[in-house]
This record gives structure tokens, C-alpha cells and sequence, in this order.
């Protein structure tokens, strides 16, 4: 027998979980807070790790911040699992025909010379330095305190995977396997290239969570993708005929913008919770930005020459300005 | 202008190498042991990560655009699950109670898999490895969410899912799926695989997800037929990522053997005691059956993990030492179980319920050598007193195993008639077990086993045995959420919603 | 011999991998369950992208499998062209 259950109206008992109507109240709850708040496991945790016995399974004091709440850290975009995938998913495909275009019609082909190489030399070994953050968001994922926070991290983790894939295949379109061969030896030899691999490396040593967030996703992000991306890909290099690399590395471009709303507004809350976190974070900001954009300069020459010096300053006072506004004065 | 220069026709093996081992490096200006600093303590020998085989080679592309596909047909149907009172399509409210069951134990299990993958995903020093375990952990957060999300529409018609998040921390029962977890990622990165992408992925959860997802499209629950079906197109993925890394801990090195061997006994008998509530589950809690658990072992555990355990042979792995006492239990452990959660049915956010004569010929013709002979009569009995308007409740402290945290409630593998005791003294204090299996797991590690937390002394020392206080701890509400179906306000709401979609009042 | 195993919702997009896996290997057994085909195999099975492809007249990328498949026993080794499970003889 087909039954049509729509016209049966009946009164639901309840809105939502307990800990959702503690947290929220009894309304229905949004696919977001059902997938993020309080899933971690909290209390009576059985064992402790016998790989670092002095903590605990999922353990909020392995890093200098202190939040009373962890929850608090919300992602404004609201990513759960399937917003985030439907999202990457929709610029994946755009991407895809970005690519396609350029092998279609040779775009590649017509590059300029100079841009072409300029492209290859500055992209390519960029992959190694998108891996490093892969491993520092895959570990603020696995050792970050509460859902809310981590899960960005993880699809954050993934996002620079699939980047260093994306500058792989950037490679391999315009220059062959051998230009990544040569991206990597650059990455390993060229002295270009040695302050940012040593950064990279110095921040794959940190297990405070917080602090690698704050190497990684503010400080190095922060100012490698502006000044990559935009600065030199979608300004210099288009003015120069590059516009078909600009098309290559849109992803990127438009990542930054996403993800860096997420950043700045982790950071806001936590320098709101307390003098002392604003305190760490201004110590980690300010010495892990020094560093990356001294790090960054000579990558910054081999596009922009005697230039490059101004770029880095004017791109330093922009991070300046941004984390200003999140409550942090450097 | 015919400049172009053929490029090479790269293979997928070849193309997949570039996307992914490719990418990492030497650190030079840093000890290789700081940045993976957990790697070596465990005693396995690994010479070349290189020669690690990946398992299904999936680039980030590929991967957003098939799991998307994924997700846009799973949410469309719990949409529209939602949407229709889909809920009143199932057979029988009865049936919520493996549902309930899940929600509160085995979803906290994919969240910890997530959070565990996360770290191995950075533990590993082989780029190959850390990929696909990082492809893991991000699959594992869609499953505990695309689980919450299909099983929030019955939590708002029906009592027991309510207080899932509590319960995962404090009810006594989710403490067996809780530990296991927990003991998985309180080991190293390699037992960890062993524990979880091995034992769990590849040799158990078959018999977890495949029968339970049958059993859902057996008694009408899309939601959940959509979530399990949606999930296990990634296990697929996971179960490989499993077996190689099994394949590549034993080919590295002839030392790595007895390490891997202890860990496969151990996890084995691990897992095997968690899929205790899934036999129950099946044998008892779905008002239409698909296939006894006899039958799911037959196929899951004697066919394809016995297929499995002569393939490994090449490498000298002996089957778990486990395996025969499973087997022994296997016509056991659903009926032993199911009498355990009935007499401690007021501690349960869910129901249980005497089976009824047409359920009872059912487990007869399923268990002919022992439902008849050791079950039956206890259920009759059970069920005079229930008719006598006495009915058997056992509020009695149950002595749980030091290990797999189950009641003390099975048998001796070779006699059905003496329970299964067993204790070990330790630094003077006692430790019991449900097993031999449990023992031996305690024996090897005591210094770890002793931190676990039991949750029913718990209750007797921090609560002074108060059993309301304790219920409002768990969030349980007494009255709604335990005791026997029969009489429940889920019984009653389902009826009477049901009657009303069926007729015109 | 030991068996391999390949499981696959029942749906429309399998309906044409699974007689493909049919043509492929004589000696696969297909059992039909509610939402749920489960096909075996001994020690071997192959699936093959040229036959998929020829049954649904379209190209075939051998991961979309990864959408509707339930769960396999076997090794699984991948190429461009098909993926086998097997289990060492
Ligand atoms: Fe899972
Ligand atoms: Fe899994
Ligand atoms: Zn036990």
C-alpha cells in the first residue's frame, strides 16, 4: 500500500540535540552547528598517548593560547564538509576549463619567452612550499583543540595539496616534467630559494598548533599569495602577455580571498578572549611575518628584480593593516 | 607558428607520482626526527617509503568532483527524507533502537578516526602515505557529519538521540566503542594503521556497515541506506589504504613481523568485542530481518577475512589468535548480549524488548544448536515474569572487562554453560576480563589498560550509586529514553502517526 | 582458490558496469540484494574501462566507480585501462 506520509502533520518533540539547545537554544539547528559543535570527544578520555605521555588524547593545553570556549572559533563561511567539497568542487571545474582553454587554443605556446620562464622559475617550486602547508594544516587538524576550529584545517590542508597540484600540472603544461625536475632542484640548491625552504622547514618543527596557524596560514600565506598571485601573476606578468598564466593560478587568486576571511576572523576572537593571547599572537605575528618576508624577497626578485624591495615593503604594510584590524598592533 | 613540442604521455601511475611523493623533500636545515618526531618509537623498521603502492590514486581534482556528486545526491535524499515524515516509512519504531545505538557509539568513531588520520597523516615521513591518510581523515569528518545530519530528523520525533554528544562521554555502554578508539590513538602511527585502517577498515567493517545498511533497506529507512551506502563508497578506498599498509610494514622488514603479528591479535579481538552490539543488533532489532549475524560472519569473516589471512601467509602472518574463539561465539554473543541490555534496560537510551514468539522460531531456525537449547528458556522465563507483572530488571552493578569495557556477560568458548571470568592481580589491585582474548591484551600493555575508565564504578564513587543523578549526568530521561519497548512513547507516537497517515482521522 | 569481491549500489549508472564486469569474467556470480549488488569472483576478478565504455557509448573515467561502490576483498591494482582484484593463488 502507498501511504502518503507528507499530509500527515505532527508535532516534532524536540528541535534540535541537547548540547545545540544548550549552545543555541531549542530551534532547529543548522547543518553547520550539527556537524561542528561539541563532536569531539570531551571528558573521560581513557588513555593517555604513548607517543607524548604528558598529554592528553585531545588536549587544549599544548598550545600558549587559551580559550575558554574553542567553539568560539567560527568559520565564517560555515564550511561543513559538504559546503566546503560542493565549494571546491564549483572551482575545480572552472579551473578545469581555465586549463583547457590554455592547451586548446596554445595559449601556452604564445607566451612570451621571458614570462613563460619567469612563470616557471617563480611557480613551480612553489609546490614544495604549498606541500609544507599542507603538513602544518594537517597538523593543527589532528592536534587543534575542538571541530569548530579544526575542520577548516583540514579542508585547508587538502586546499594546498590540490595547489601543489595545480602548480604541478601549471608545469608540466608549460614547461614538461623536466621544468618540474628543475623547480625542485631550485627548491633544494638555489640560494633564491634557501630562506624559504629554511622557513618552511622551522615551521614543520612547531607542535603548538596555534603558533603553526600563525606561521603558516597568517604570516606565510599572508604574504606569499598577495604578493605572488596578484602582485606579480595577475598584475606584471599579464601586463607583460602572461594573461594565460593569470588563468592557471585563478584558484589560487580567489582561494586567498576565501580562506583569508576564515584567518583573520580566528585570529579576532582569539585576541578578544584575553590580554595574554593578544599578547602571544602579536610576539608570533610579529616575528613569524619578519621572517617570511625576508624570506620572500629574493623569490619576489627573480619576477620583479630591483623592484621587488618596494613590493615586499608596500605588501608588508598591507598585512600590517589587515591584522590591525583583527586586534592585533604590530 | 609550429613550435609546439609533443609533450610526454605521462601514465596515471607516473602522473600520480608527480602530484603527490613528488612534492616532499629532505629537510635539510632541520633533523628529519623533529619534524617526525613519533615515527621510530614503535620499533618499525621502514628502509624506503618509495616503495610504498599507492592505493586508489585520486589527485584533489578527481576527488572534489566525485565526492561532490556524492554529497549532492545524499543530502537531496535526507532533504526529501525530512521533508515527507520519511520516518513513517520504517518498519517498526522498533527499529530505531540500532539506530540510537549507532548514533551514540559508532558515529564518535568516525570523528575519532578523523582526528586520527589527521595525525598519521603528518606522522608519516613518506609523502605517498601521508596523501592517502589525509584523504582519510577528511572522509572520516563527512561520515560522524552526513550521520548526525541524516539521523537529526528522527531525533525530533523520536526519544534516545537526543543526548548522543553526553552519552559518547559518559553512558557505560558507548565506552566499548569509545575505548577502542581512544586505545587506537594512544598508540603510534603504526599501530594505529593496524588498528584502524586494518583490523577496523578491512577485516571488520563489512560486517559493521554492510548488513546494518541492508537491514535499513529492509525495513524502509532511506536516510539511513543513503548515509551508509554514501559512506562506504569511501571505505572502499580506506580498506585498500589498510591492506598496503599492512603489505608494506611486512615487506619492509623481516623484524617488523612479530610486532605487526601481536598488534593484528590485538585488534582483532579488539574489534571483534565492539561488533558485539552489531550481532545484536541484527539478530534482535530489526523487525525485518536481512541475514543472521551467523550468516554476515560466514560471508565477511570466515570467506573474505580467511581469504584475506591466506593471501597474507606469503609473509608469514598466522591468522589472529582470536580467530577460534570468535568462531566459538559467533552462535553466542547476540543472544548473551541482547539478555545483558534487557535486565539493564532503565540504564539504556534505548529500548529493548522480549522477542516474540515469530522472533524466537526466527533465531531457532538461525542458531539451531544453541538458541533452542541455551536462550529460549531464558527468554520464556523473562517473559513470565514480564506477564506476572514483575518484570526482571537488573539494577545490580554490572562488572565490566578491564579492557573491552563490555558487561562480563559471555561464556566459555567451549561451554555455554559456565560465564566467562577472567582477572589478573596487577601492583596489587585486581582486574577482570571477559575473556581471554581481553587478558592477554591487558598482560601485554598493563600500564595503559590500568588508566581506563570504567564508567559504571564511576557512577558508584562519584555519585554515590544516586541512579537519578546519575541518568540527569548522561542525559538520560527515565520514563522516555530506556526500559522496554512495549508501553514506550516511541511506540505510541509511531502508531498513532502511522494510523493517521493510513486512515482519515 | 579464495573469492574476490566487488559491491556496487544498484542503480541506473551501475546497471552497465555491472554487465561489463559480467562480459569480463564468465565466472562471476552476481547476487542482487535490496540497493545492493554484491558480484564474486574466483581469485580474480577485472573491470575493464573499454567494456564499461561500450556498454554506455560515452568515454569512461574508471574513477567514477568510486561514487556508487559499496565495498571489494581483494588486492587492488590500478591502471589507465582497468582495475583487478585478486587474491594470491
Ligand atoms: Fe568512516
Ligand atoms: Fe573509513
Ligand atoms: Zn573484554
Amino acid at each position: 500500500m502507498q501511504i502518503d506520509l507528507r499530509t500527515v502533520s505532527i508535532q516534532p518533540l524536540r528541535q534540535t540535540f541537547d548540547h545545540l539547545a544548550r549552545r543555541f537554544g531549542d530551534k532547529p539547528a543548522s547543518r553547520y552547528q550539527e556537524g561542528g559543535y561539541d563532536i569531539q570527544a570531551a571528558e573521560n578520555l581513557h588513555y593517555k598517548p604513548t607517543w607524548d605521555p604528558d598529554q592528553e588524547l585531545y588536549d587544549a593545553k599544548i598550545t600558549k593560547i587559551v580559550m575558554q570556549d574553542w567553539y568560539a572559533l567560527k568559520d565564517p563561511r560555515q564550511f561543513y564538509y559538504s559546503t566546503y567539497t560542493l565549494a571546491r568542487a564549483r572551482q575545480q571545474d572552472a579551473t578545469e576549463s581555465n586549463f583547457a582553454f590554455v592547451e586548446s587554443r596554445g595559449l601556452a605556446d604564445m607566451l612570451p619567452p621571458a614570462v613563460r620562464e619567469t612563470a616557471l622559475k617563480l611557480l613551480v617550486p612553489l609546490r614544495h612550499a604549498a606541500w609544507g602547508a599542507n603538513q602544518n594544516n594537517t597538523l593543527i587538524c589532528g592536534y587543534g583543540y575542538s571541530t569548530i576550529f579544526t575542520q577548516p584545517c583540514m579542508y585547508h590542508a587538502m586546499d594546498n595539496l590540490g595547489i601543489a597540484q595545480y602548480l604541478s600540472r601549471l608545469g608540466l603544461l608549460l614547461g614538461d616534467t623536466e621544468a618540474l625536475d628543475e623547480g625542485k632542484a631550485a627548491w633544494l640548491e638555489d640560494s633564491a630559494w634557501q630562506p624559504l625552504r629554511r622557513y618552511v622547514e622551522d615551521t614543520l618543527v612547531l607542535r603548538d598548533p596555534f603558533e603553526a596557524f600563525v606561521a603558516q596560514n597568517v604570516a606565510l600565506d599572508g604574504l606569499l599569495y598577495p604578493l605572488v598571485y596578484a602582485r606579480i601573476v595577475d598584475d606584471t606578468l599579464s601586463a607583460q602577455g602572461g594573461s594565460a598564466v593569470a588563468m592557471l593560478t585563478q584558484f589560487m587568486t580567489d582561494w586567498f580571498d576565501e580562506t583569508k576571511k576564515w584567518v583573520d576572523a580566528v585570529l579576532k576572537v582569539a585576541a578578544a578572549e584575553s590580554d595574554n593571547n593578544r599578547a602571544v599572537l602579536q610576539d608570533w605575528i610579529r616575528a613569524w611575518s619578519t621572517r617570511a618576508a625576508s624570506a620572500l624577497l629574493p623569490v619576489v626578485e627573480i619576477a620583479l628584480g630591483a623592484q621587488a624591495d618596494d613590493a615586499v615593503g608596500e605588501q608588508l604594510a598591507d598585512f600590517r593593516a589587515r591584522i590591525q584590524k583583527t586586534g592585533i598592533t604590530l | 607558428m609550429d613550435m609546439k613540442v609533443a609533450k610526454k604521455k605521462l601514465g596515471l601511475k607516473e602522473k600520480y607520482r608527480l602530484m603527490t611523493r613528488d612534492l616532499g623533500w629532505e629537510p635539510t636545515y632541520r633533523a628529519k626526527d623533529e619534524v617526525f618526531p613519533y615515527v621510530n618509537y614503535e620499533g618499525i623498521k621502514v628502509h624506503d617509503w618509495d616503495k610504498w603502492e599507492d592505493p586508489f590514486r585520486l589527485t584533489m581534482d578527481s576527488y572534489w568532483k566525485y565526492q561532490a556528486e556524492k554529497e549532492r545526491k545524499f543530502y537531496a535524499i535526507i532533504d526529501a527524507h525530512a521533508q515527507n515524515n520519511g520516518h513513517l516509512n520504517i518498519t517498526d519504531a522498533r527499529y530505531l533502537s540500532a539506530l540510537k545505538i549507532f548514533l551514540q557509539a559508532i558515529s564518535p568513531g568516525e570523528y575519532a578516526a578523523h582526528k586520527g588520520f589527521a595525525r598519521v597523516g603528518r606522522e608519516f615521513p613518506g609523502v605517498g602515505t601521508q596523501v592517502a591518510c589525509q584523504m582519510q581523515a577528511i572522509d572520516e569528518i563527512r561520515h560522524a557529519q552526513t550521520q548526525i545530519h541524516a539521523l537529526s530528523n528522527y531525533n525530533k520525533y523520536y526519544d534516545g538521540f537526543h543526548a548522543f554528544a553526553d552519552a559518547r562521554d559518559r553512558i557505560w555502554y558507548t565506552s566499548v566503542a569509545r575505548s577502542f578508539f581512544d586505545d587506537a590513538m594512544s598508540a603510534g602511527p603504526f599501530e594505529f594503521m593496524i588498528a584502524i585502517g586494518f583490523s577496523f577498515e578491512y577485516v571488520l567493517t563489512n560486517l559493521l556497515f554492510v548488513p546494518f545498511m541492508s537491514g535499513a533497506a529492509y525495513n524502509g529507512d532511506m536516510a539511513t541506506v543513503t548515509f551508509g551506502f554514501s559512506a562506504q563508497s569511501d571505505e572502499a578506498r580506506h580498506m585498500t589504504l589498510g591492506l598496503e599498509c599492512i603489505k608494506f610494514m611486512l615487506e619492509q622488514d623481516p623484524d617488523n613481523l612479530p610486532i605487526v603479528q601481536g598488534w593484528l591479535d590485538k585488534w582483532f579481538w579488539r574489534g571483534f568485542r565492539v561488533l558485539g552490539l552489531v550481532s545484536t543488533m541484527m539478530d534482535y532489532m530489526l523487525p525485518k530481518r536481512v541475514m543472521s549475524w551467523r550468516e554476515a560472519w560466514e560471508i565477511y569473516g570466515v570467506e573474505n577475512g580467511g581469504a584475506l589471512f591466506k593471501d597474507l601467509a606469503r609473509y608469514g602472518v598466522r591468522p589472529p589468535k582470536g580467530w577460534d574463539d570468535a568462531e566459538k561465539a559467533i552462535d553466542h554473543m547476540s543472544h548473551q548480549f541482547m539478555l545483558g541490555l534487557y535486565q539493564w534496560s532503565f540504564g539504556t537510551s534505548f529500548h529493548s524488548w522480549i522477542p516474540s514468539d515469530e522472533d524466537m522460531d526466527w533465531l531457532s531456525a538461525k542458531y539451531p544448536t544453541t538458541f533452542d537449547k541455551y536462550y529460549r528458556p531464558r527468554w520464556d522465563h523473562i517473559r513470565k515474569l514480564a506477564v506476572a507483572g514483575t518484570p526482571f530488571k537488573n539494577f545490580g552493578l554490572a562488572k565490566l572487562c578491564q579492557t573491552c569495557q563490555l558487561p562480563v556477560v559471555f561464556t566459555e568458548p567451549d561451554d555455554a554453560t559456565m560465564s566467562c571470568h577472567r582477572e589478573t592481580e596487577y601492583k596489587g589491585e585486581k582486574y577482570h576480563f571477559c575473556s581471554d582474548g581481553c587478558q592477554h591484551i591487558f598482560d601485554n600493555e598493563p600500564e595503559k589498560y590500568v588508566q581506563a575508565w570504567l564508567p559504571m564504578p564511576s557512577l558508584f564513587q562519584e555519585l554515590n550509586g544516586d541512579i537519578g543523578a546519575w541518568m540527569n549526568w548522561v542525559g538520560l530521561r527515565d520514563g522516555e529514553d530506556n526500559g522496554d519497548y512495549s508501553g514506550s512513547r516511541d511506540q505510541r507516537n509511531f502508531d498513532q502517526w502511522r494510523g493517521m497517515a493510513t486512515s482519515n482521522t | 582458490m579464495s573469492t574476490v569481491f566487488i559491491a556496487l549500489q544498484a542503480n541506473e549508472e551501475t546497471r552497465p558496469i555491472i554487465e561489463a564486469i559480467e562480459i569480463d569474467n564468465p565466472l562471476a556470480v552476481v547476487n542482487r540484494q535490496p540497493a545492493m549488488v554484491k558480484i564474486d569472483a574466483p581469485n580474480r576478478l577485472v573491470i575493464r574501462k573499454e567494456t564499461i565504455e561500450e556498454q554506455i557509448g560515452r568515454e569512461f573515467d574508471l574513477q567514477e566507480l568510486h561514487i556508487n561502490l559499496i565495498t571489494l576483498g581483494g588486492n587492488v591494482t590500478e591502471d589507465d585501462d582497468s582495475l583487478t582484484l585478486s587474491w594470491a593463488e
